[in-house]
């Protein structure tokens, strides 16, 4: 088998050295029992300091990334990662602060944790936050936690089931369940929104929550919000909404006046900071004021002027995780914050809105929208495969990486067939919209005029299209 | 900020879309429902903000660090800041187009190789959020597996993990968790052998242990193993450079907190959950995965893999709600791995061993101090003061040096108790200034 990079561990030779400590006085073996100490080492790559620079720098040239390439990820915004934030992060002051050290020698730490808090509260309206969630799954998470103590500390013990919309993202139904709940899934109409009368009736004394993403999963803001949240309360249950399309609201709205609860909001989408390939993320969750008493601990609190990190809360949830979040994470968020002001923010929604609406525009003849109407952040469209020779979604997302583009987010939202779902956000340039749409309308022609050569896409690429079929019958995982 | 449009961009951007203005575009926002930001600070310009961050920055006070508890300051080589600093690792996401992300796919390949040879194991994920939810996921993970709902869990662990843990599973109200006193600070073969019964899904052996004690993990996975019970080992990856691999004495699922491959303390985020497991549970694995496939012309490349058992395929029926996870964290402990191979890993953690056993020595010989327990530790160790830890962290905040973790406020009995380690990192002055204080901290 022929490889395009081969592993670090077949880069490997014997007795190559990337970094050399000073020998300690004694070995392990002076101090530890011989029967703990292991026999064989691990297998782990021999090579230079060199050899590793060049063989991840060869990898990293294998990526498509936002720095090189549109990476229009519906549901992701991947917007510029500002690199004075990266600089920030990592002053010594704040990436070399050891999470147990003492509140007074981490007070420039907290009061950054504490002002972001703050910011977030002022930009959503809600009462109180917490950055302990690592991720935007872990705040949904740790929202559903939030509920099941409300109910608890009222004596409400009946109330086992969460509704989740069926455009919501999967991660909604995966953390009700890891919460213990049972998930309803309530449909949404033809134009995108949530069945309001379907929500009705399914609401009852068995619900604890109701989860919506707003705007949600087809780019539409809920109009019915707030008639949704009246619904909600006045079956006893919460409105949780997951945030993770704030972009579109930042500085426009706040989702305290929708009649919100709960809500997360991810750092590493609306807020700049890097992707990582997969993380860290970082998903701060607030609440109204009635909830506040439930936010998992440690929290952070300010006192004359000195913040204090609070780790017994009466009420509180818990921990989530160990120490006091992705504080990396979050000083990126705050820097990212406190360079604009407010008028900035709003500029920040309507510039991402404007991009989804002109790519939608540009590209609405060909690829039917999935509600006909103006989007917010995001646009769903669709490819139609009986009109384009058998060509998917799947193929014209291979086939844009050929253009020079990263792929949008495709069959998803589960309910609209064939789905692109594109997220330009405001960071790109008209002139780059402009070059996507030409491609797009490009592949558009060349699966009427020649559709193997979108239905065998990528080939422009490092590799052709690769066997997930046979990766996961199969699983190789690791070097072994 | 960030945006580049300009007024002529704009301009005809709306008119490319047929509307008026940008407020037209707004309109299924309804008009009560819009708010704007009230009570918000000026933006700063560049050259202040860095101003401003760093003069927060210097409000954090450099100290000394001896203080571990799963986060530790260890040397981090430049060149894993600056590869992972690379744009292309940077400012990529989850490698959904496998064909346009091999980069970071085989990275992940080769983070999850690494973890396996670390643990002995043979199937990890791409990472989780830190040790402790790692912890919660194997947890899950197990009782599913065992189809039992008791886990057994030693004092021995982590208490911000044994919290961990007890929040994840209080609103589903399983598994339950029964704990194992272990008063000698290490779980006894004979008080987890009082608690294994048939409806035992998993025991979690922590080593070396929240005291840094080392655990006889292979006396305890096969009393666990003669019940049918899964053994979840907790284990520091760099204490494996010289320690046996918890898949050789017998854990089925091994968890660690990654931090200190690569990555910087960052008061406590962004970590590295470590999650690897033997072949038999690789479809309970949580979270992303990477496998090793080939490409329509027969070369090798990777993808995400066993996607079936995820959340945005099974929704409530996943293993796991995981989506984002700490790639770039996984990305510095790769190649941090890969710049220290198995020579320099073994020579951090014999300096942690050796460096740690001789600040104990000294800390010891001072008058009215001694370890709180016997037993072969690792980098860490509880000392027991004649005085509250607090007041002993305090003083030697006095002196530059960040003492340890005083553990009274995880259990009022552990007043006294100070857990204390050392790394690579720590010097032989900074050993000697730490016992020098000591003395008149008591008094």
């Amino acid at each position: 088998m022929t490889s395009l990079e081969k592993l670090s561990i077949e880069k490997s030779v014997p007795g190559r050295r990337g970094v050399r400590f000073a020998r300690p006085e004694k070995p392990a073996s002076a101090w530890l029992p011989e029967s703990a100490l292991r026999k064989t080492p691990p297998r782990l790559p021999e090579l230079s300091e060199f050899d590793v620079v060049r063989h991840y720098t060869r990898l990293s040239r294998l990526n498509y990334c936002l720095d090189t390439h549109l990476y229009p990820l519906g549901s992701c915004t991947m917007k510029y990662n500002p690199r004075a934030n990266e600089e920030i992060a990592a002053l010594d002051g704040f990436a070399g602060l050891h999470p147990a050290a003492p509140d007074a020698a981490a007070q420039g730490t907290l009061e950054v944790l504490w002002r972001l808090e703050k910011m977030l509260c002022a930009l959503t309206g809600l009462a109180a936050f917490t950055l302990q969630p690592a991720a935007g799954a872990h705040g949904e998470f740790t929202g559903i936690l939030i509920a099941a103590a409300y109910h608890r500390a009222r004596r409400d013990r009946k109330r086992t089931e969460i509704l989740v919309a069926d455009s919501s993202h999967g991660t909604n139904p995966a953390s009700a369940a890891l919460g213990g709940f049972a998930v309803k899934t309530v449909a949404s109409r033809p134009d995108g929104r949530l069945d309001l009368a379907a929500l009705q009736a399914a609401l009852g004394p068995q619900t604890a929550m109701v989860m919506l993403t707003v705007p949600n999963t087809l780019g539409l803001f809920e109009r019915q919000i707030r008639e949704i949240a009246d619904a909600a309360h006045a079956a006893g249950a919460l409105l949780y909404m997951d945030g993770a399309n704030f972009n579109a609201l930042m500085g426009l709205a706040k989702p305290a006046d929708f009649g919100v609860d709960v809500l997360h909001l991810n750092l590493h989408k609306s807020f700049s900071t890097p992707h990582g390939g997969g993380g860290p993320g970082s998903g701060p969750v607030g609440v109204a004021a009635a909830l506040e008493k439930f936010l998992p601990v440690p929290r952070v609190a300010e006192k004359n002027g000195k913040f204090v990190l609070k780790t017994n809360v009466r009420g509180s949830i818990g921990r989530v995780r160990s120490w006091a979040g992705n504080v990396g994470v979050a000083l990126k968020a705050y820097a990212y914050l406190r360079g604009h002001d407010a008028a900035g923010l709003r500029s920040i929604a309507e510039n991402a809105i404007l991009n989804a609406n002109y790519a939608r525009a540009k590209l609405k003849d060909l690829f039917p929208p999935a509600v006909d109407e103006a989007c917010l952040h995001e646009c769903v469209l669709q490819t139609e495969p009986e009109r384009l020779n058998g060509i998917k979604t799947l193929d014209v997302a291979k086939r844009l990486l050929d253009f020079g583009f990263y792929a949008p987010t495709i069959y998803f939202p589960l309910i609209v067939h064939e789905a692109l779902m594109i997220e330009p956000t405001e960071t790109e340039a008209k002139e780059t919209l402009d070059a996507f749409v030409d491609a797009l309308r490009a592949i558009h022609a060349e699966a009427l005029a020649d559709p193997e050569r979108v239905r065998t896409a990528p080939h422009e690429l490092p590799v052709k299209r690769l066997d997930e079929l046979a990766a996961a019958r199969n699983p190789n995982v690791a070097w072994g | 900020m960030y945006s580049p449009h300009t007024e002529t961009d704009r301009a005809a951007m709306l008119r490319a879309i047929g509307a008026d203005s940008l407020d037209a575009l707004l309109a299924q926002i309804p008009a009560d429902l819009r708010a704007g930001v009230a009570d918000w600070p000026a933006a700063l310009a560049a050259p202040e903000l860095l101003a401003h961050a760093r003069a927060l920055a210097a409000k954090n006070k450099p100290l000394a660090c001896f203080a571990g508890g799963g986060a530790r300051d260890r040397f981090v080589p430049a060149a894993v800041k600056a590869l992972t600093q690379r744009g292309e690792f940077l400012s990529a996401y989850t490698p959904y187009q496998a064909e346009a992300s091999q980069g970071t796919l085989q990275a992940i390949y080769e983070f999850q190789s690494s973890v396996c040879a670390l643990y002995g194991m043979d199937a990890a994920n791409a990472s989780l959020y830190d040790g402790a939810t790692a912890l919660a996921e194997a947890v899950a993970a197990a009782a599913r597996i065992a189809g039992r709902k008791k886990i057994l869990v030693p004092e021995s662990l982590h208490p911000e993990w044994r919290a961990v843990l007890a929040t994840y599973f209080a609103a589903k109200g399983e598994p339950i968790f029964e704990t194992v006193p272990c008063p000698t600070g290490r779980m006894a073969p004979d008080e987890l052998a009082r608690r294994l019964d048939d409806a035992t899904a998993a025991v979690v052996v922590a080593t070396p242990n929240f005291f840094g004690l080392l655990e006889d993990g292979a006396a305890l996975a096969a009393l666990a193993r003669a019940q049918g019970a899964l053994t979840i080992a907790v284990a520091d990856p760099v204490s494996l450079g010289v320690l046996e691999a918890p898949g050789t004495w017998g854990a089925d699922f091994a968890v660690g907190e990654g931090q200190g491959l690569g990555n910087a303390l960052n008061y406590g985020g962004p970590y590295l959950g470590l999650f690897a497991c033997k072949k038999a549970h690789v479809r309970h694995v949580p979270g992303r995965i990477c496998g090793l496939t080939t490409d329509a012309a027969g070369k090798r490349g990777f993808v995400l893999t066993l996607q079936a058992r995820e959340q945005h395929i099974r929704r409530e029926r996943a293993a796991s709600n995981v989506c984002s996870n700490e790639a770039l964290c996984a990305l510095a402990a790769t190649i941090h791995l890969a710049l220290l191979g198995p020579a320099g890993l073994r020579e951090v953690a014999e300096l942690s061993v050796d460096k740690a056993h001789r600040l104990a020595e000294k800390l010891a010989a001072v008058p009215g101090f001694r370890l709180r327990f016997d037993g072969p530790f690792f980098d860490e160790f509880a000392l027991e003061c004649p005085v509250p830890a607090e007041r002993v962290r305090h003083a030697l905040l006095k002196e530059g040096v960040l003492a340890g973790i005083p553990l009274g406020g995880y259990d009022p009995a552990w007043k006294n108790v100070l857990l204390v380690g050392a790394t690579e990192l720590r010097t032989g002055e900074e050993i000697d200034r730490f016992a020098a204080a000591l003395g008149r901290a008591a008094t």
